[in-house]
C-alpha cells in the first residue's frame, strides 16, 4: 500500500433552494477520485478552477466534509477525521495560496510558527524559542525576526513562514495549495528551489495542487489532471507532457504558451489541430453530462478516463 | 423576487414566537397581576382569589401564554393597572404619533445624510469633507439627550419658534388643514433633533460606500469608456453605493425606537417612548408588556423591510 | 518606417505619499506603432500598470510630467473633456480582474452600449442594441440576444473578459491597452483570450499595448518587449531578439527564474533581494545594481542611459556587459582555487 492512498473520493456540497432551502441537487465537486502517493516524491494535482483540485487537497485534511470514499495515511484510514490532535494532523500540514490572508496580521511570527508546536508538543518558552529560530533559519529567514508581524514580510518572505509553520512538527506529508500563484516570478523561484530543498532534506512528500502547467513540470514526478471533479489522466510528468491521451490534457498542454517567439506559427497550427480534434471528438472522451469516464491503465502508470468500449 | 420575499417572511413567525414567548415570560416574573391596583383592600382575600382563579391566573403556564398570545392577535393587550382602561385603547392614538414622529425623523436623516455622505465621499480628503466628518464626529459624541434639551432650550423656550410639549395645538379639529399643519409644526422640532445626531452613522457609511466604490475597476473601466466624472458618478458609483445604505434602514429603525425613548420624553411628545417610560415609573406592568411587544415587532418588521428593499435593487440576490 | 499612434517623451508619474511625491514611471520614452502589439513585462512594482494608466490618464491624483503624444497632440495635461473625447473612442482599456471590472448593477449590454452612447450620440437605441448585439458576436459570446440582458454575476469569468474587451473595441480604438488581460484567466481560457486579441489586432490595424509579467504570453503576442525595473525601462528590443539574446541583467534573470515547460532545469535561478518600494527605489545610478551585489560597482554607469546596442535594441547601463550569475561565479572560483 502506498504512502497516502485516496480511494473513490467524493465530496458533494448541497445547494439549497425553494421556498424552505431545502436540498435540491448536489454540486459534485470531487466526484470519485483515487489516486497513491509515494513516499519523498512529489504528485502535481492539475485542474483549472473549479476542477476539483483544492476541494481534493482539503478533503484529505478534513477542512472538508468528505461525502464518501477512504483516504489512507501510512495505511491507517484517516477519512473524515476531524478531531485536532489525531497523530495524522501532525504528519499532515498544509501550505495555502496567499501569503497575505493566510497569516494572521496581528500575531507575531514567533506565534504563528510556535501555534502547532504548541499543540503537540509541551515546550517551554525557551525551548520553544530556540525551535523556532531553528525553522526561521531552515527557511531562510533571519532568526532575529520572531518578534516582527507579517506585514514587515515580502510575499515570498510571508510564504517562507507559512512554510515554516507547515514544517514546525517535522511532517511527512505537506498539502500545497497553489503554493506560488501569488507570487512574482522571481519570489516563486525562490519559494520552488526552497520547497525540493526541504524535500530532500527532510524527506518530505508533496501534494502539490496548481493550474500553472509550467510549475507542475518544473516540480513533480506523478500528475493527476483533474476535470469537473473527476480524474482524466494520471501518469508521470513525461507521459503526461509528452504523450498526454485524453483530449482535454492535450488541450491543457497546448494551451501553454511557449517561450520560443519563433515557434509562433507552429504552435498556432498545433492549437487549432488539437481544437479541431476536441470538438470532433467530444462525444468519445465525455458522457452525457459532459464527465468524464472511469480511468482506463495504459501502461503501468498511465491512466486515461476512456469509455468502457475503449 | 416574490419567493424570496415569502421566505423572508416565513422566517419572521420564528423570531416574533421567541419574542412574545421572552416578553411573556419577563411580564410573569413582574410583581402584581392585573387586578393588582383594582381592588380595594378591604376585599377579602379569598375572594381575590376566587377571581385569580376565575381569571386564569393558575392555570399552566402553556395555557395562559396561548390565551395571551390569542389577546394580542385580536388586538387586546388587556388592562392598564393604572389607567383602568384597555391598553389597546390608551396606544392607539399614540402609536399613530409615534409612527409620524419616525417618519418625519427617517425623512430628515436621509435628507441630511445622503447629500452630506455623497460630498463627504466624492471629495474626500478635502476642506469640505473634513468638515462633514467633522460634524459627524460631534454628532457621534454628543449624547442625543443633552443635545435634544439643547434644542429644547434655544429653540423651545429662548426662541419660541417651536412648541415644547405636545403633539398638537388643543382644541384644534381634527381632519382639518390646521389641525394637520399644528401637527406637522410639533413634530418638526424633536424630529430634526433626533435625525441631527443618528444621521451620522449614515453619513460616514455613505461616505466610506463611495470612496471603497471609487476605486473599483468598473470605475475604471467607465472612465476608460470616456465617461464624465457627473456621469461615473450618477451612473456608476452612486447606485452601487446606496445599496448597502438601503441594507442599514432596518437598523436605522431599530436605532429610531431607542431614541424616541429618550425625544418623546424630552419634548413631552405622547407618543410610544413615552408611555413606555411612564408606565415604567408608574409600574404599569400590563403596558410595559405591550409597549415593549411593539417595539419588538417594530424591529423585526425593519429588518424584513431592509431585506426586501435589498432585493429589490439588488439583481445578485433578485435572481437567488 | 512603422507609423507611430503614441509617442511617449521621457514621462514621469509620481504619487504623493506623506508629503512628498516619488515617481512610479520614471522618465520612460516609448513608441507605439500602427498594427503592432508592444508588451510590457516586469514585477508587480515596476510601474508597468502605472504606465498604461498614464497613457489612459486614469490616475486622479498623481502627478504628471513629459509628453504622451497621440498623433503629434500632446494629452498631458489636457482638460477632462477633451481626455474624455479620447478614451473609449481612439484608445480602449482591458483590465487585469474580469470579476471586478464590470458594474455589478448594470445589465451586459447597457455597459458596452454606454461606450456607444457617449461617443455616438447620433445611435437610436434600436441601432445600439444591434451594434452590441454585433460586438458580442464578434468576441466569440454565443447567444448574444441573452446575454444582452444578463448581469455580470451570471456570467463566467472568461465570458466577463470577453465583455470587457467588447466594451474596449466598441468603438474600434486605435489603441489598446492591456493590463494583465488573462493573469486571472485559466490556462485554455487564456488562449482563447489572447487569440480574440490577436484577431481584433489584425482587424483593426490597432496598436496594442500589453502590460503582462508572463513571458510565455510575451513570446506569444508582441512584435516588440519593453522590460521595466523600478520604474524605467532597461531593455527594449524586437521579440525575438529579446528572446534569444537578452542582454540587460533583470532580463537575463527574469528569463532563469521562469519555470519552462519545454526544458528540464533542477533549480531556478533566484533574483537577490526584493523589488524596493517606490519610497525606497534607489534613485541614482543603476537601480539593479543592489540586486546584483557581486558585480564590481564600476561596472555600471554612473547615469544610466539607453544604449543602443543594434537597430532597435536598447540597453540600460553598462553592467550588461560585465554580467554574469552567481553561480558562474562560484565556477569560477573553484577554478581559481578560492572557497
Amino acid at each position: 500500500m502506498g504512502f497516502l492512498k485516496v480511494e473513490d473520493l467524493k465530496v458533494h456540497f448541497p445547494i439549497k433552494g425553494g421556498l424552505f432551502g431545502r436540498t435540491l441537487d448536489y454540486v459534485r465537486a470531487v466526484d470519485g477520485v483515487s489516486f497513491t502517493l509515494e513516499k519523498g516524491k512529489t504528485y502535481g494535482l492539475v485542474g483549472e478552477s473549479g476542477s476539483g483540485k483544492s476541494t481534493t487537497g482539503r478533503a484529505i485534511i478534513g477542512l472538508n466534509h468528505v461525502t464518501s470514499g477512504k483516504v489512507y495515511f501510512e495505511d491507517k484510514e484517516i477519512t473524515g477525521e476531524t478531531k485536532a490532535k489525531s497523530d495524522f494532523r501532525k504528519d499532515i500540514q498544509m501550505i495555502f495560496q496567499d501569503p497575505y490572508s493566510s497569516l494572521n496580521p496581528k500575531k507575531r511570527v514567533i506565534d504563528l510558527v510556535a501555534e502547532p508546536i504548541r499543540n503537540f508538543e509541551k515546550l517551554t518558552r525557551k525551548e520553544e524559542r530556540i525551535r523556532v529560530q531553528e525553522l526561521l533559519e531552515l527557511v531562510g529567514l533571519n532568526p532575529e525576526s520572531i518578534l516582527k508581524y507579517p506585514h514587515e514580510f515580502s510575499g515570498g518572505q510571508r510564504q517562507r513562514i507559512g512554510i515554516a509553520r507547515a514544517i514546525a512538527l517535522k511532517p511527512k506529508l505537506i498539502i500545497a495549495d497553489e503554493p506560488v500563484s501569488a507570487l512574482d516570478v522571481s519570489v516563486q523561484a525562490q519559494v520552488l528551489n526552497f520547497m525540493k530543498e526541504i524535500q530532500d532534506e527532510l524527506d518530505l512528500t508533496y501534494l502539490f495542487i496548481s493550474h500553472d502547467l509550467g510549475v507542475i513540470k518544473h516540480m513533480c514526478d506523478h500528475i493527476g489532471i483533474m476535470y469537473k471533479g473527476r480524474y482524466v489522466e494520471e501518469g508521470s510528468a513525461k507521459e503526461i507532457f509528452e504523450n498526454p491521451q485524453h483530449i482535454y490534457t492535450k488541450r491543457l498542454v497546448a494551451a501553454i504558451p511557449d517561450i520560443d517567439p519563433r515557434k509562433r506559427e507552429e504552435m498556432k497550427q498545433f492549437r487549432a489541430e488539437v481544437n479541431t480534434e476536441y470538438e470532433q471528438s467530444y462525444n468519445d472522451y465525455f458522457n452525457e453530462e459532459g464527465l468524464a469516464y472511469g480511468l482506463k491503465p495504459i501502461s503501468d502508470t498511465h491512466l486515461v478516463a476512456l469509455p468502457e468500449k475503449g | 423576487m416574490w419567493k424570496f420575499s415569502v421566505r423572508r417572511i416565513l422566517i419572521m413567525i420564528p423570531q416574533l414566537f421567541v419574542l412574545s414567548l421572552l416578553i411573556f415570560v419577563l411580564a410573569k416574573m413582574m410583581p402584581g397581576d392585573a387586578l393588582s391596583g383594582q381592588i380595594d383592600p378591604n376585599i377579602d382575600p379569598e375572594r381575590i382569589e376566587e377571581l385569580r382563579i376565575e381569571m386564569g391566573w393558575y392555570d399552566p403556564w402553556h395555557e395562559q401564554y396561548a390565551s395571551w398570545v390569542g389577546g394580542v392577535m385580536k388586538g387586546d393587550f388587556g388592562m392598564s393597572f393604572r389607567f383602568k382602561m384597555p391598553v389597546t385603547e390608551l396606544i392607539g392614538q399614540r402609536i399613530v404619533n409615534s409612527f409620524w414622529l419616525s417618519v418625519a425623523t427617517l425623512i430628515l436623516t436621509y435628507l441630511i445624510a445622503i447629500p452630506l455622505g455623497i460630498t463627504s465621499g466624492r471629495y474626500n480628503d478635502t476642506f469640505r469633507d473634513q468638515l462633514i466628518t467633522g460634524y459627524s464626529y460631534v454628532g457621534f459624541a454628543t449624547p442625543l439627550f443633552i443635545f435634544a434639551l439643547v434644542m429644547l432650550w434655544i429653540f423651545g423656550f429662548q426662541l419660541q419658534w417651536f412648541p415644547t410639549s405636545g403633539s398638537v395645538e388643543p382644541g384644534m379639529q381634527p381632519g382639518t388643514f390646521d389641525y394637520f399643519m399644528s401637527k406637522f409644526y410639533h413634530l418638526l422640532l424633536p424630529a430634526l433633533s433626533m435625525a441631527l445626531i443618528t444621521t451620522f452613522s449614515t453619513i460616514l457609511y455613505l461616505r466610506n460606500e463611495i470612496i471603497d466604490t471609487k476605486q473599483k475597476d468598473f470605475i475604471l473601466l467607465a472612465r476608460s469608456k470616456g465617461a464624465s466624472e457627473s456621469r461615473v458618478y450618477n451612473q456608476h458609483i452612486f447606485r452601487n453605493s446606496l445599496l448597502p445604505i438601503a441594507a442599514f434602514f432596518g437598523f436605522e429603525i431599530t436605532g429610531l425606537i431607542g431614541g424616541s425613548i429618550f425625544i418623546e420624553n424630552i419634548f413631552g411628545y405622547p407618543g410610544m417612548g413615552q408611555l413606555l417610560i411612564e408606565s415604567i415609573s408608574l409600574r404599569d406592568f400590563s403596558v410595559v408588556t405591550a409597549t415593549t411587544l411593539l417595539f419588538g415587532v417594530a424591529s423585526i418588521l425593519g429588518a424584513l423591510i431592509s431585506d426586501i428593499i435589498l432585493s429589490l435593487v439588488d439583481p445578485r440576490i433578485r435572481i437567488k | 518606417m512603422a507609423e507611430k499612434l503614441l509617442e511617449i517623451k521621457n514621462l514621469k508619474t509620481s504619487f504623493r505619499i506623506k508629503d512628498d511625491y516619488f515617481a512610479a514611471v520614471d522618465d520612460v520614452s516609448l513608441n507605439v506603432n500602427k498594427n503592432e502589439v508592444l508588451a510590457i513585462v516586469g514585477e508587480s512594482g515596476c510601474g508597468k500598470s502605472a504606465l498604461a494608466f498614464s497613457i489612459m490618464g486614469l490616475h486622479t491624483r498623481a502627478k504628471m510630467e513629459g509628453d504622451i503624444l497621440y498623433k503629434g497632440e500632446n494629452i498631458v495635461g489636457i482638460s477632462a473633456s477633451k481626455l474624455n473625447k479620447l478614451r473609449g473612442k481612439h484608445m480602449g482599456m482591458i483590465f487585469q480582474d474580469p470579476l471586478t471590472a464590470l458594474n455589478p448593477l448594470m445589465i451586459i449590454g447597457d455597459q458596452i452600449g454606454e461606450a456607444l452612447l457617449l461617443h455616438n450620440k447620433e445611435l437610436s437605441k434600436t441601432q445600439r442594441k444591434e451594434k452590441v448585439i454585433n460586438l458580442l458576436n464578434k468576441v466569440g459570446i454565443p447567444r448574444a440576444e441573452y446575454v444582452y440582458e444578463q448581469f455580470p454575476h451570471e456570467l463566467s469569468g472568461g465570458m466577463r473578459q470577453r465583455v470587457v474587451i467588447a466594451t474596449a473595441i466598441a468603438n474600434e480604438p486605435e489603441i489598446l491597452i492591456a493590463d494583465e488581460p488573462t493573469t486571472a484567466l485559466d490556462v485554455t481560457i487564456q488562449s482563447q483570450i489572447l487569440d480574440l486579441i490577436k484577431d481584433l489586432k489584425e482587424d483593426m490595424n490597432s496598436g496594442i499595448v500589453l502590460i503582462t509579467h508572463d513571458l510565455g504570453v510575451v513570446a506569444e503576442m508582441a512584435d516588440r518587449v519593453a522590460v521595466m525595473y523600478a520604474g524605467e525601462i532597461v531593455e527594449i528590443a524586437e521579440v525575438t531578439t529579446l528572446f534569444e539574446e537578452p542582454l540587460h541583467p533583470y532580463t537575463r534573470s527574469l528569463f532563469n527564474s521562469v519555470p519552462n515547460a519545454s526544458e528540464e532545469q533542477d533549480r531556478l535561478h533566484v533574483i537577490q533581494g526584493i523589488v524596493p518600494s517606490l519610497q525606497n527605489l534607489p534613485r541614482n545610478g543603476c537601480r539593479f545594481a543592489p540586486r546584483i551585489p557581486w558585480i564590481d560597482g564600476s561596472a555600471h554607469e554612473a547615469h544610466p542611459q539607453l544604449h543602443e546596442i543594434k537597430p532597435g535594441h536598447f540597453v540600460r547601463c553598462t553592467c550588461y556587459k560585465h554580467f554574469h550569475f552567481p553561480e558562474e561565479v562560484r565556477k569560477e572560483e573553484e577554478h581559481h582555487g578560492v572557497s
